[in-house]
C-alpha cells in the first residue's frame, strides 16, 4: 500500500541523506580521508531513489484519486483524465517544488554515474555543493511547501480540479523541460564552487564541467520554446513572447548560461577567462533561483503568479541570499587563487568571443533590471509602475542586432592571433548578399517594406552564410564530408546547428512580427470573411461535452478560391468543477504560415467575437530554439567528454609540473 | 606596465565602460516606458495625466459591462468601491474578466474616460494582481473584498 506517508517519510530521509551528502565528503575533502569522499557518490544516489519514491507515491495519489491529500484534493478531480492527473503532480506550487528537487536528485546522480573520468575528490565537491542547494531546498518543501499534508479526518468526495490552463499536453514536458534547464545549472554552479574550495582550475576542469553546462543549456533553451509554444496556442490568443517577468526569469539565466559555454570554450582550449567564467556559473545558477524566487513568491504581476503564501516568498529570498552571498564570499576570497593572466592579440577568437560575452550579459542586466524595476521603484515608495514590452524591445532588439552581427567572425576567426584578413574576406560578399536579400525580402513577400524584416532578413542570412563558409572550408580541410564529420569535434558541429538556428528563429520573429495579419471582429453563422489569401466561413454553431467540460464549438470553413481547404473546430470550454473558462484556439500549421482561429465571448443573437489570423513563418521561431538544443545534445556526445583519466593524462601533468 | 596587464586593464576598462553605457541607456528607456498605477479614488482625485498611458486596477462593477451591438467595442466601470472609472475598450475581453471580478487595465485617460489598449484578468480565480490588492487596501475595502470571497 502507497500510503501519503511513506512519500513524506521518503523526503524526510532525502533531507536527511542531503545534509550527510553535503557534510561527510567536504569533511573528507579536508581531512584527506579518502573513506569520507568516497560517500558522495552513493549517497547523492540514495537521495535520488528517496526522492523518486516520495514522487512516484504523489503521482499515485493522483492515479488512484487519494483526495485524503490536501494536494490531490486541491489539483485533481475524478473527471480528471489519467495523463492529466499525472502532470497534475507538478502542476502547482508544492509538486512542482518536488519535481524541482528530484531534477536536482536527477543531475546529482548523473554526476556520480558519469564522472568516473574526473578525479573524486572533485567529484566529491560538486556533489557536496549539489548536496546543500538540496538541503535548502527540500527544508523549503518540508516546513513550508509539504506536498503530503493530509485533509483527514472528512476527507472530500471530490476534488477542486487542475486548473484548466494546466490541462494541456504543453503542461506535461514544458515544466520538466525547462527544470531541468534551470537546475541543470547547478551542476555548473557546484563545479565553479569545487573549483574555488580547491583552487583547482585548469583546462581538465573546463572539460569536465563544459558538458554539464551545454546540456543543462540545451534543456534551457528547449524549456523555454516549450513554454513560448504552449503560450501561443493555449493562452497567448496567438502572441509567442509577452515580456512577462516569468518568461523574464527564464530568459535571464539563458542568457548567462549561453555567455558561459562560450567563455568556457576559452577557458578550456586557451586558459583563460578562467575568474569571469566562474562568475558566470555562479551568476547563472543564482539567476534561476531567482527566477524561481519570482515565480513562487508572487511578487510581481505576471500569467503565471498563482495564489501565494507570502512566507515561502521570505523563505527563498533567505535561501537566495544564503547562495549568492555565499558563493560570491568564496569568490571573493579565492578567484585570485584560480585566475591566470594570458595574452591574446586584438583580432583573435578570444575577442571576438569577449564580445559575445559583453554582449550577452549586457541583454541579461537589462532584462533583469527591466523586470526588478518595478519592485525597485515599490520598495523606495515610488509607488507601483509596470514595465512593458516596449522597454524591453527597444533595449533588446538592437542588442541582439549587435551579438548577432557579431556572430559571424567568431567561428572563422583563429585562437590567439587572427589577423591575416585572408580568414574574413568571404564575409564582404556575405555582407553585399544578405544586405540586398534582407532588403528585398520584404517586397518580395507582401509587397510591404518593413525597416524590421529587411534588417532580421539580413542579419539571419548573414550568420547563415558566415556558419555554411565555416562548414565549406572543414570539409575542405578534411578532403570530404565524411572525414570531416568522423574527425571534426562534435562542439563545432553543435555550434553551426545552434547558429544556424538563430538564422532561423530571428527570420521567424521578424516575420510575425512585421506581416502577421491579424482581425478581431464579430461573426455568426453565416458570416464570412476574407484573410490573407482565405475566405473564413463560420458554418456552425454547437454545444459539445468533453469529460471534465462543456464547450461552445464553432465550425469554420476555410475556402482557397472557391475550393475548401479546410474545416476547422475552435472552441471555448467551461470546465465542471472550477467553472473556469478557457479558449481553446485552432490552429492549421505550416512551414510558411499558420492559419489561427478562436472564440472571443458570445456577443448576443448567436454572434460571437472571433479573433482570426496568419502568422507567417511563425513555426520557424521554436524550429530555430529545437536547431539550437539540438546543438548543445550534438555537442555533449563528444568522446573526449567521456575519456577516463589515463596514465597519459598523469604523466603529462607531471612533466608539465616539473617543467 | 607590461603588455598583460595593460591589455588586461584595457578589457576592463571597455567591460566597465560598455556595462556604464548600457546601463544608463537602460535606466532611460526606462524613464520613457514605465507605467504608472493609478486607482481609481486617485484617478476620480484628477491625479492622472492625459493622454499618458497608464494602469488602473480594481474591480469591474456589478451591472455596468455594456456592449455595442454592432462591434467589439465594450464598456464597464472599474470600481475600489469608493470611487469609480468608465472604462471604454474595443476587442476581445480576457476568459476571466467578469463583473464582480478584480481586473488591470492599461490605456489611456480621454474626457474623463480610460481608453483602455489591454484589459488582463488573471488566470487563476483565487488570484488578486497585486495592484487590486494595493487599490483597494488604500480605499479600505480590502477585508470586506476577503469577506466576500471566502
Amino acid at each position: 500500500m502507497m500510503t501519503p506517508e511513506i512519500g513524506h517519510f521518503a523526503l524526510v530521509l532525502a533531507f536527511s541523506i542531503a545534509i550527510c551528502q553535503s557534510v561527510f565528503p567536504l569533511y573528507g575533502y579536508f581531512t584527506n580521508q579518502d573513506g569520507f569522499v568516497a560517500t558522495a557518490k552513493p549517497m547523492a544516489i540514495l537521495q535520488g531513489l528517496a526522492l523518486l519514491v516520495s514522487f512516484l507515491v504523489l503521482m499515485n495519489g493522483f492515479l488512484v484519486h487519494d483526495f485524503s491529500i490536501k494536494y490531490v484534493a486541491d489539483n485533481s478531480n475524478l473527471d480528471l483524465p489519467w495523463y492529466f492527473r499525472m502532470s497534475a503532480v507538478w502542476g502547482a506550487h508544492e509538486g512542482s517544488l518536488l519535481l524541482w528537487a528530484l531534477i536536482l536528485a536527477f543531475w546529482g546522480v548523473a554526476v556520480a554515474l558519469f564522472s568516473r573520468s574526473i578525479p573524486q575528490r572533485m567529484a566529491a565537491l560538486v556533489l557536496s555543493v549539489m548536496g546543500m542547494i538540496a538541503v535548502g531546498f527540500l527544508a523549503f518543501m518540508l516546513f513550508t511547501s509539504n506536498p503530503f499534508v493530509r485533509i483527514l479526518p472528512f476527507v472530500p468526495g471530490n476534488g477542486a480540479d487542475l486548473n484548466p490552463l494546466l490541462q494541456d499536453p504543453g503542461l506535461i514536458f514544458h515544466p520538466p523541460m525547462l527544470y531541468m534547464g534551470y537546475v541543470g545549472l547547478s551542476v555548473a554552479f557546484a563545479f565553479a564552487m569545487a573549483s574555488l574550495i580547491s583552487g583547482e582550475l585548469d583546462a581538465s576542469w573546463a572539460r569536465w564541467s563544459r558538458p554539464w553546462t551545454t546540456v543543462a543549456w540545451a534543456f534551457l533553451t528547449m524549456g523555454i520554446a516549450l513554454g513560448s509554444w504552449w503560450a501561443y496556442y493555449e493562452l497567448g490568443w496567438g502572441g509567442w513572447w509577452f515580456w512577462d517577468p516569468v518568461e523574464n526569469a527564464s530568459l535571464i539565466p539563458w542568457l548567462v548560461a549561453t555567455a558561459l559555454m562560450h567563455s568556457l570554450a576559452v577557458t578550456e582550449k586557451q586558459g583563460l577567462f578562467r575568474s569571469w567564467t566562474l562568475l558566470l556559473a555562479i551568476a547563472g545558477f543564482s539567476l534561476s533561483l531567482l527566477g524561481t524566487f519570482l515565480v513562487r513568491s508572487g511578487v510581481l504581476t505576471s500569467v503565471h503568479a498563482f495564489a501565494n503564501d507570502p512566507e515561502r516568498g521570505v523563505f527563498i529570498l533567505g535561501f537566495l541570499v544564503v547562495v549568492i552571498g555565499g558563493s560570491l564570499t568564496l569568490y571573493a576570497l579565492r578567484a585570485g587563487v584560480v585566475s591566470k593572466p594570458g595574452q591574446f592579440g586584438w583580432i583573435s577568437r578570444e575577442s571576438f568571443l569577449l564580445f559575445n560575452n559583453l554582449v550577452l550579459t549586457v541583454m541579461a542586466v537589462s532584462v533583469l533590471l527591466g523586470t526588478l524595476y518595478p519592485l525597485l521603484v515599490d520598495s523606495l515608495g515610488g509607488g507601483k509602475v509596470s514595465v512593458g514590452p516596449p522597454f524591453f524591445n527597444a533595449v533588446f532588439v538592437p542588442l541582439t542586432a549587435i551579438l548577432v552581427s557579431g556572430m559571424a567572425f567568431g567561428p572563422l576567426s583563429k585562437w590567439r592571433q587572427s589577423d591575416d584578413p585572408k580568414l574574413f574576406r568571404p564575409l564582404i560578399v556575405t555582407l553585399v548578399v544578405s544586405v540586398i536579400a534582407g532588403l528585398l525580402w520584404p517586397v518580395v513577400y507582401d509587397g510591404q517594406f518593413a525597416l524590421g524584416t529587411a534588417v532580421g532578413v539580413s542579419l539571419a542570412l548573414w550568420i547563415a552564410i558566415a556558419t555554411a563558409i565555416d562548414l565549406v572550408r572543414k570539409i575542405r580541410l578534411y578532403q570530404g564530408v565524411g572525414t570531416m564529420l568522423s574527425r571534426i569535434e562534435r562542439g563545432t558541429i553543435g555550434m553551426w546547428l545552434a547558429h544556424f538556428g538563430v538564422a532561423v528563429m530571428i527570420f521567424g520573429v521578424v516575420s510575425v512580427e512585421n506581416h502577421t495579419e491579424h482581425r478581431d471582429l464579430r461573426m455568426g453563422v453565416g458570416d464570412s470573411q476574407m484573410l490573407g489569401p482565405y475566405d473564413v466561413r463560420m458554418v456552425n454553431l454547437e454545444v459539445v461535452d468533453g469529460p471534465n467540460y462543456v464547450a461552445d464549438q464553432a465550425t469554420f470553413e476555410i475556402y482557397q478560391g472557391a475550393q475548401l481547404y479546410k474545416r476547422v473546430t475552435p472552441q471555448k470550454r467551461r470546465y465542471n468543477a472550477s467553472g473556469m473558462v478557457m479558449t481553446e484556439a485552432s490552429i492549421d500549421s505550416g512551414w510558411t504560415r499558420d492559419v489561427y482561429i478562436a472564440m472571443g465571448e458570445p456577443l448576443g443573437e448567436g454572434d460571437w467575437a472571433v479573433r482570426l489570423s496568419i502568422k507567417p513563418f511563425v513555426n520557424w521561431i521554436w524550429g530555430g530554439a529545437f536547431l539550437m538544443g539540438l546543438g548543445g545534445f550534438i555537442a555533449i556526445s563528444d568522446k573526449r567528454y567521456r575519456r577516463r583519466v589515463t596514465v597519459e593524462d598523469t604523466k603529462a601533468k607531471t612533466a608539465e609540473a616539473v617543467a | 606596465m607590461n603588455p598583460k596587464r595593460k591589455q588586461r586593464l584595457y578589457v576592463i576598462l571597455g567591460l566597465v565602460a560598455g556595462l556604464g553605457v548600457a546601463v544608463g541607456l537602460v535606466m532611460y528607456a526606462l524613464s520613457q516606458n514605465i507605467n504608472l498605477f493609478f486607482t481609481p479614488t486617485q484617478l476620480a482625485g484628477g491625479k492622472a495625466p492625459e493622454a499618458q498611458l497608464i494602469r488602473v486596477g480594481g474591480m469591474v462593477a456589478e451591472g455596468t459591462v455594456a456592449r455595442d451591438p454592432q462591434s467589439l467595442q465594450v464598456a464597464f466601470d472599474v470600481t475600489d468601491f469608493e470611487n469609480h472609472v468608465r472604462v471604454t475598450y474595443t476587442g476581445i475581453l480576457p476568459d476571466l474578466f467578469r463583473e464582480g471580478q478584480g481586473v488591470v487595465v492599461q490605456g489611456r485617460m480621454a474626457g474623463g474616460e480610460l481608453k483602455a489598449t489591454e484589459v488582463l484578468a488573471k488566470h487563476d480565480e483565487n488570484y488578486m494582481p497585486p495592484e487590486v490588492t494595493e487599490a483597494l487596501r488604500q480605499s479600505g475595502q480590502l477585508d470586506k473584498m476577503k469577506g466576500m470571497t471566502q
